[in-house]
């Protein structure tokens, strides 16, 4: 049976990042704190170079993730190593298909995915979908640089319902 | 904690068993919310932020925030689809660090190069921006002043900033990053076809019988064309996809047939499918005597470098005749390309002869019809026109061009590169509509619609991306603006050219941008900016669509539009401050004024009241000035392309249509260009008119293989590869701030063969050095990514600002489009 584990559910709903800081209280004397500000260099000067972190590893957990809207494409929750998607091959439909997900267990690729250009709806998957890639990633368990403060609707239909209850 | 389903299913149950049992619970305490005055989105259309695909998408707000987007199912361009970067739009402008006041670099208060950055008022902000733009006008004239602009501005944005700097400050110092990108393929029609954008569509793409990709990755940089693609070539079989490039990647996993091929020889490859053309006897003779002409082109003109590199010192013909060909014959283009065979190209390209024949055989059969597609793989690239060139050479010698299907297609990088950048011409030698400022003709036009007195726009091209960064350095260029794109991460040779560029004590330095960035990093005043939909705009695809959305979310408090800081910084300047006495004598009436006044507001910019911005809608930057700036921008920039085959349509309509490709003529808009029946400038009779040349015909060009600037040799042992990823959208800034894409793809590796890795005593995850003769940069190793590259060769993304991959690249460029060839460079990679 699969585990649902509330921490990383709890993990996806408040990510955690150290504050953002401009370094404005830095010793005017200490160059090493100037020309810092890129966050995404984490403070490093420009002609300095940080060494490169390992590559983190691919997250293996088969657990879903969350999604942040209902239109977000589901990420994938498992490595998808040596996986072949070519126009001779599509390794993921040996299990996301609709005639093979009783077997695996895994969820059926999107009714949206049958649908062609024009909305018609296909007997297979429409080829438009073939490449599963340039929607669905893996994720690595690499921790995020800076937070992000997307708001999820639920949360603001909630305070909504609750206000309207007062 | 973890629970197993049953009890996860358990705890959810009280909640249930409470509703059944027909108690009433709170609507807060109910799993689903239904009223639908809560539940209600508001959902409007905006082209998506990212690439130059110009997919549309639904944009969805609540309470003054997006909380959701997804693919626009009205759109021709995408029916519903987005690729992963387009379904996580709606997170880009919520990453922590916006920027919400300017930074200036300060000590004790005061304004100082070597000061730590601090927080000012927008006043203090643009006092010490204006003052220091006038000491710079007043000491060395308006070249020392210079923007660097951005084919992800809007059009007005775009538009605003050519007047600034041409009109009101009289200089030409002002280029896009679509330098990088887009202005070899903008070369490229020039010289071929006199007119700038393809003459095809996206419609192509469920037309055509074969596909070639050279130098394009589609499938992750054109994801959205790529699933046309897909589509086309799987659900009817008889379609072939071939692919060319220097590595293999993604969109091999479609090729019927995949070519690797040493950098630098596409253009042999190239010569090689006309020469194929020729001896298989398939010339369209009919098509090429009546549309075309043949010329022979200057050869050995250089590599963009400084004049005093040695490449330079010993090319014959890098000035100003590189661009220079003469006519020749049939016959001696015919002997031109007779050198290059199915042998010795195969054997310097290293593409096997069947492979070639193979792709040779898409052109030369004239019952296929076959679109060409390129992207950064021909741009970048030293001889970039040239490749932009060649590839005309063998759609026009076979017809195979403006009809259905048969179409040389330039893929564009950015969201307006075509939009902004080259229809409204924010490049160094231009104008809107394809003009230019070396014609005086094209300065009169520009003068009489901006209604500025004769003598205002300089005649000579200013700095481009490459020479501004040197300019920079040499402290020729003194107050500079860079708004919307992140040059210090994007340019090559970031040690030699810009970073000593930015830091030179005689410059200043602004940096508008909604993030703090490896480029605001190395300013000296940064502002903070407002982006996509919490402003008004227009952005023009790949495909000649131009498409408008409205803003939908307010900025952050302190974030301000480019466009209104451009404008607002207007006010900043009076006439008598940046135009010479016998300028102003020539318009007295201007006399006293400020540049917003002559340049926006008493235009025709200013003559569109706020009653025209839809009340329900936000608009902040028209409210402030208080005129509907956006629109007054359009149609002012839209009287120079109409009835000049760059025909828009009324500014309003756009707010209603999925875009509309120019030229938009009698309401109706235009697929594919220089064909009669599909195209009305097309002279009728003639069948196909190549209206950019005043005899209506295409040039098919004479231009040999030429070696590349660097190569590998026994020191710098591999050829290095630069480009994107489909995850991150160009330096990363906004993209590498959403969680689920940085962990997608969190760090920028260097890929290369396993054989090259253990050659070099290295294994999958090693810390690396990369080392070329300007610099070096550390990463990881990878032997089993989705980038396989041969023997020689590694590739390495530059979207990671902590991996600044510029630091080793060079700076060499296409001396006839001056785009920097990100392509190729020799590097040796040593273990740290």
């Amino acid at each position: 049976m699969k585990k649902f584990n509330l921490a990383v559910i709890a993990s996806l709903l408040v990510l955690t990042v150290s504050p953002i800081m401009y370094s404005l209280n830095a010793n005017a004397a200490d160059k090493e704190t100037v020309n810092t500000v890129a966050t995404l260099r984490d403070h490093t000067p420009i002609n300095v170079q940080k060494e490169p972190n390992a590559i983190p590893k691919v997250i293996n957990k088969d657990i879903k993730q969350g999604r942040n809207y209902p239109m977000q494409p589901p990420v994938i929750p498992h490595t998808t190593r040596s996986y072949e998607v070519n126009k001779n091959n599509n390794k993921c439909m040996s299990c996301h298909s609709r005639h093979r997900t009783e077997k695996s267990q895994a969820p059926m690729v999107s009714v949206t995915h049958f649908m062609d250009r024009d909305g018609n709806f296909l007997a297979e998957v429409s080829p438009r979908r073939y490449f599963c890639n340039q929607c669905h990633v893996t994720q690595l368990d690499a921790e995020p640089l800076v937070e992000n403060t997307f708001t999820d609707m639920h949360s603001l239909m909630k305070a909504k319902a609750k206000s309207k209850e007062h | 904690m973890t629970i197993n389903r049953r009890e996860f299913i358990k705890a959810n149950a009280i909640a249930a068993a409470a509703a059944v049992a027909g108690v009433s619970v709170p609507a807060v305490a109910s799993n689903l919310i239904t009223s639908s005055d809560i539940t209600k989105l508001k959902w409007d259309k905006a082209p998506c932020r990212f690439c130059g695909t110009g997919c549309s998408v639904n944009v969805g707000v609540m309470d003054g925030k997006v909380v959701a987007t997804h693919g626009d199912i009205k759109s021709p361009v995408n029916k519903g689809l987005n690729c992963v970067k387009g379904y996580f739009l709606s997170k880009i402008m919520y990453g922590k660090d916006r920027l919400t006041t300017p930074l200036l670099r300060m000590t004790n208060g005061k304004y100082d190069k070597e000061g730590e950055f601090a927080p000012v008022s927008w006043d203090q902000a643009f006092n010490v921006m204006a003052e220091k733009a006038k000491d710079a006008l007043k000491k060395d004239g308006p070249e020392a002043l210079g923007m660097f602009g951005s084919g992800q501005w809007t059009v007005q944005e775009g538009y605003a900033a050519v007047k600034l700097m041409k009109a009101g400050f009289r200089t030409n110092n002002i280029d896009p990053n679509a330098r990088h990108c887009m202005a070899s393929a903008v070369g490229g029609f020039m010289r071929t076809f006199g007119i700038d954008e393809p003459m095809g569509c996206y419609d192509d793409l469920e037309a055509a019988d074969a596909f070639v990709l050279w130098g394009s990755n589609m499938a992750e940089m054109h994801p959205i064309l790529w699933t046309r693609l897909t589509d086309r070539r799987l659900s009817a079989p008889h379609v072939k996809v071939a692919v060319l490039s220097t590595f293999e990647h993604r969109s091999f996993d479609l090729a019927d047939n995949g070519m690797i091929f040493t950098p630098q020889t596409d253009l042999a490859i190239l010569n090689y499918i006309a020469n194929y053309i020729i001896q298989t006897g398939r010339v369209n003779k009919d098509f090429v005597s009546k549309h075309t002409n043949f010329r022979l082109g200057e050869t050995d003109i250089g590599y963009g470098l400084r004049p005093e590199h040695p490449l330079e010192q010993a090319a014959k013909n890098n000035g100003k005749t590189a661009g220079s060909s003469t006519p020749i014959d049939f016959d001696e283009y015919a002997k031109f390309v007779s050198t290059y065979t199915v042998e010795s190209v195969s054997k310097l390209s290293g593409v096997p002869e069947h492979k070639l024949e193979a792709l040779a055989e898409l052109y030369a059969d004239p019952k296929i019809k076959v679109t060409s597609f390129w992207t950064m793989g021909f741009n970048q690239h030293t001889r970039g026109v040239w490749a932009n060139n060649l590839v005309y050479n063998i759609h026009l010698l076979t017809g195979k061009i403006s009809t259905p299907g048969n179409s040389p297609f330039s893929l564009t990088g950015q969201p307006s590169a075509c939009g902004t950048a080259r229809e409204v011409g924010t490049f160094s030698h231009r104008l809107p509509a394809d003009m230019v400022v070396k014609n005086p003709k094209h300065r009169a036009i520009a003068e009489k619609i901006w209604d500025l007195p004769e003598g205002t726009v300089p005649p000579k091209p200013g700095y481009h991306a490459a020479l501004q960064n040197r300019m920079l350095k040499d402290g020729k260029l003194n107050f500079y603006w860079v708004q919307c794109n992140n040059n210090m991460q994007a340019a090559a040779n970031i040690n030699e050219e810009g970073y000593p560029g930015y830091r030179n004590p005689k410059n200043f330095i602004v940096v508008s941008d909604p993030y703090p960035t490896v480029t605001a990093q190395a300013a000296d005043l940064i502002l903070p900016t407002a982006m996509w939909v919490e402003k008004e705009g227009v952005y023009g695809n790949a495909e000649r669509r131009t498409q408008s959305w409205y803003q939908m979310v307010e900025a952050p408090e302190g974030a301000k539009s480019d466009l209104w800081q451009l404008v607002e910084f207007s006010k900043r300047f009076k006439v008598e401050d940046v135009w010479p006495e016998e300028l102003i004598a020539k318009k007295p009436e201007v006399r006293g004024k400020t540049l917003f006044d002559v340049l926006y507001k008493d235009s025709s910019v200013g003559k569109f009241s706020l009653d025209e911005v839809p009340e329900d809608r936000l608009n902040d930057d028209a409210r402030d000035f208080g005129f509907y700036i956006q629109k007054g921008l359009f149609e002012e920039y839209a009287t120079f392309g109409r009835g000049h085959a760059h025909d828009l349509a009324p500014y309003d309509r756009y707010h209603k249509e999925r875009g509309l490709r120019w030229p938009v003529v009698n309401g109706k808009e235009t697929k594919w260009r220089f064909k009669e029946g599909s195209d009305p400038y097309v002279k009728p009779g003639s069948g196909w008119d190549f209206y950019g040349k005043k005899d209506g015909r295409a040039i098919i060009f004479a231009l040999p293989y030429e070696p590349a600037a660097e190569s590998p040799d026994e020191e710098y042992d591999l050829w290095l590869s630069t480009g994107r990823v489909l995850e991150h959208w160009h330096s990363g800034s906004m993209t590498q701030r959403v969680p689920e894409l940085y962990k997608a793809m969190p760090d920028a590796l260097v890929y290369m063969h396993p054989d090259d890795a253990k050659k070099r005593g290295m294994r999958r995850g090693d810390l690396v050095k990369l080392i070329s003769r300007r610099g070096e940069v550390q990463t990881r190793v990878e032997t089993r990514g989705r980038n396989k590259p041969p023997i020689g060769l590694v590739f390495m993304p530059w979207f990671d600002a902590s991996r600044l991959v510029n630091k080793v690249t060079l700076d060499a460029t296409d001396p006839l489009s001056k785009q920097t060839d990100f392509k190729k460079c020799a590097i040796k990679i040593v273990k740290v």
